[in-house]
């Protein structure tokens, strides 16, 4: 028992705090309840004090966020290779590398508040509640889909989450309006409107930070910097890589997003500073692609399989977090391990239906273009079979 | 230019249409019969051509747009940088409506800029810029300034798995813009002479380039530079029963429809590539309708004030005592692009004969 926590002492001087903690727990059963972690340093722009580098999490949640990770990691591998065996089409972005943005965020977003973000989303539908079916289904155009296989691997939705946004920044202005609604019907709830580096030189952006400045919505702006759009690095397509001072008069953070603790932390500040009536804020998660922009791409063009490597052995957001737990005693590794095998099966058996499964049917094809269309059947349709156009059985939009 | 486009003909017998996406990429130069060198081209090498060409004997000309540096998505402008340098072949930021407003700004000063939209589906973040700045320069300085020499370059049309918003044809959206000129080029040779033409017109030209076709076509093109006529359609294919009017990969579409209505019904269609839509070519359209008395008109965007509404009233106005049957258009549907739906949605070879059928029987 005394040689685990030594070994902390040792191993991990920036986790001193949790040796005490886990000591404590540790007298009481094998595993400690609770440890504190210290994570890099933020920058700020234009805050005095910005959020705490210590992060406390109980063994539950540590677990939880474990199981997350990995979740995502396990559906975009199998969304690549559902992708190399032609069974997805289409354009597909995988989000593997960059867990520890959605995933730090997501476990302090509270039932108000609210995600949009652009292409890269697989792995925010799951943690905004769609399964792992609803997910790898979407993808492959299936039935169980979460948009019943009409929008595809770039728009998914669930509560709370606007999408799943096609076009490069425009989803980034929808945040500020969401954020509105949430300041006017005074909910209490945050936007988080996600985007990309690449995204980050959109004009819409700026006219937005105007916006949402000028009416101080609650809205945190949120760029998850994986250092290349597309196939052009961040220092050839930005002035100021500084994505965390882009807001200019919009108090920013930088935060390690290969760091889950330190992007929650980020998060709970953010959600404070917003709920507080101060108005927007941005922050920059620096974080890393392991793929390429989407399925066509490489990856390997614009720079080496050593970097990429690299940050595989060095940064990857989940090594680093199971390492981490386990070495404070929050969780055994045998747990880890079974999670492991729990989530494979899950996913393994989502790609299962995901492949075998129907399509919805033809039918389908004129619905939902709008809620009341005032001809019911739908011009230039075939001659052999006419559609007419319909809204989904039963189903009313969830945001509504 | 009449015998040009003839020559271009000759020169370039299409090998295959759609063989698949297995791009042939042979290098083997040939000559044809009046001594003029050709090369094996698919049209993303094509346009590559033409590209390098222009930037060669133009050194006022830049190339530029997302990830061009590199070849661009669709590899059209692989190796130009390590050509011609940074300076002239570059990245830009991803801001579609920036990559258009520099460009107008590069154009007004004389400079030939050659800008890349990745596809035409992000042409609307730039359509302001394109349409009320580009189009419009010329007109409201008087005639004394232009931006002429902007030309932008855009994959549209369906690739087969692109979903909403990889698939658009927004050409009839452009069209509406007096000032512009659009352009849709249906194969190798053509694109790399009506390219070359858009870059040297004195006029802002949007040059939509049907991405399904970017591999699977190769020809003889010509290794020389060459430009082809703008605003002039080209008869694919003579006939006297019905005339069948498309561009792009529609063009190729209504090939294998002709070959068809000529196995189930003994006819002769008349197949016309409209190669640009504005200004478009009306009097090769009505002459020939003229002659055949019946036309149909076939495109992917939607029907709804697609460009083939456009078409349909200026051929009835024009050619009304001559129809024997109504103007038809076969189209996508009036729904967004569908993602696993797109086999039903394109105005495919069955639909267009089932038109073909209606209009002969009428």
């Amino acid at each position: 028992m005394f040689s685990r926590c030594n070994k902390l002492v040792s191993s991990q001087s920036t986790a001193q705090k949790s040796v005490w903690s886990c000591l404590r727990s540790l007298i009481k059963n094998d595993y400690a309840t609770e440890a504190t972690f210290e994570s890099k340093p933020f920058k700020l722009h234009r805050l005095d004090s910005g959020p705490s580098t210590k992060s406390t999490i109980t063994s539950d949640e540590a677990i939880e966020m474990y199981k997350q990770t990995q979740m995502i990691r396990r559906i975009e591998t199998a969304a690549g290779n559902l992708y190399k065996e032609k069974i997805i089409r289409g354009f597909c972005h995988l989000y593997s590398g960059q867990e520890a943005v959605a995933v730090g965020m997501k476990s302090v977003m509270r039932p108000q508040d609210s995600a949009i973000s652009a292409y890269r989303v697989h792995g925010w539908t799951y943690l905004m509640g769609v399964s792992a079916l609803g997910v790898l289904a979407e993808l492959t155009g299936r039935k169980s889909g979460c948009c019943r296989g009409k929008g595809g691997s770039m728009h998914m939705y669930a509560t709370n989450f606007y999408g799943g946004n096609g076009i490069v920044g425009a989803q980034v202005p929808l945040g500020a309006g969401v954020a509105f609604a949430n300041k006017y019907t005074e909910n209490g709830g945050v936007c988080f409107a996600l985007y990309g580096d690449g995204a980050s030189n959109q004009g819409q952006v700026f006219e937005v930070y105007n916006m949402a400045k000028l009416w101080n919505l609650p809205v945190i702006f949120v760029c998850e910097n994986n250092g290349y759009g597309m196939g052009t690095s961040t220092e050839r397509s930005s002035a100021s890589p500084n994505f965390y001072t882009r807001g200019d008069y919009i108090p920013g953070i930088w935060v390690d997003g290969m760091d889950i603790l330190a992007v929650r932390e980020a998060t709970r500040f953010g959600i404070e500073y917003c709920t507080s009536g101060k108005g927007p804020l941005v922050m920059e998660a620096a974080t890393y692609r392991y793929s390429g922009h989407s399925m066509s791409d490489p990856g390997t063009s614009y720079r080496t399989r050593e970097e990429i490597q690299e940050v595989r052995q060095t940064r990857d957001p989940i090594t680093s977090f199971k390492e981490k737990i386990i070495n404070a005693g929050l969780v055994s590794a045998d747990l880890l391990k079974k999670i492991d095998v729990e989530v494979k099966a899950e996913v393994d058996a989502a790609v299962k239906i995901a492949k075998s499964e129907a399509e919805i049917g033809l039918d389908e094809l004129a619905n939902d273009i709008y809620s009341n269309d005032l001809e019911k059947e739908i011009r230039s349709t075939t001659p052999f079979l006419f559609y007419k156009h319909n809204n989904s059985s039963g189903k009313t939009p969830i945001n509504l | 230019m009449k015998s040009l486009t003839s020559l271009f003909r000759e020169a370039s017998k299409p090998k295959k249409y759609f063989t698949s996406n297995n791009c042939q990429r042979v290098f083997s130069s040939s000559n044809t019969e009046n001594g003029t060198k050709t090369t094996s081209m698919n049209m993303f090498q094509a346009i590559g051509s033409a590209l390098d060409q222009t930037l060669k004997s133009n050194p006022n000309s830049v190339v530029f747009g997302e990830d061009v540096a590199f070849g661009g998505v669709f590899r059209c402008s692989m190796g130009l940088q390590e050509k011609y340098g940074r300076q002239r072949v570059f990245n830009t930021p991803l801001c579609e409506q920036g990559i258009a407003g520099f460009g107008i700004g590069l154009a007004v000063t004389g400079t030939t800029a050659i800008a890349e939209i990745q596809f035409a589906d992000y042409m609307f973040p730039a359509f302001d810029q394109i349409m009320n700045e580009a189009a419009k320069y010329r007109y409201r300085s008087g005639n004394e300034f232009s931006c002429g020499k902007l030309t932008i370059r855009a994959p549209c049309g369906a690739v087969g798995h692109g979903a909403l918003y990889h698939s658009q044809s927004p050409e009839a959206y452009f069209s509406h813009t007096p000032g512009l000129k659009v352009v849709i080029p249906s194969s190798p040779t053509k694109a790399k002479g009506l390219l070359l033409s858009c870059i040297k017109d004195d006029d802002p030209c949007i040059f939509l380039e049907p991405k399904v076709l970017y591999r699977s076509i190769t020809e003889e093109v010509l290794e020389e530079p060459y430009e082809l006529p703008l605003g002039k359609a080209d008869i694919i294919r003579k006939g006297d029963s019905i005339t069948l009017i498309g561009w792009g990969t529609q063009v190729h579409v209504l090939i294998e429809t002709a070959d068809l209505a000529r196995q189930q019904l003994g006819i002769n269609c008349e197949v016309i590539d409209l190669v640009s839509i504005l200004p478009w070519d009306s009097e090769t359209v009505c002459n020939s309708v003229k002659k055949t008395g019946r036309v149909i008109i076939a495109h992917e965007a939607p029907l709804t004030s697609g460009f083939g509404a456009e078409m349909a009233a200026t051929i009835q106005e024009e050619c009304f005592l001559y129809l024997e049957a109504p103007v038809q258009r076969v189209t996508g549907f009036d729904t967004p692009f569908p993602h696993v739906f797109e086999p039903f949605y394109l105005p495919n070879k069955w639909r267009c004969l089932h038109a073909i059928k209606d209009a002969m029987k009428y």
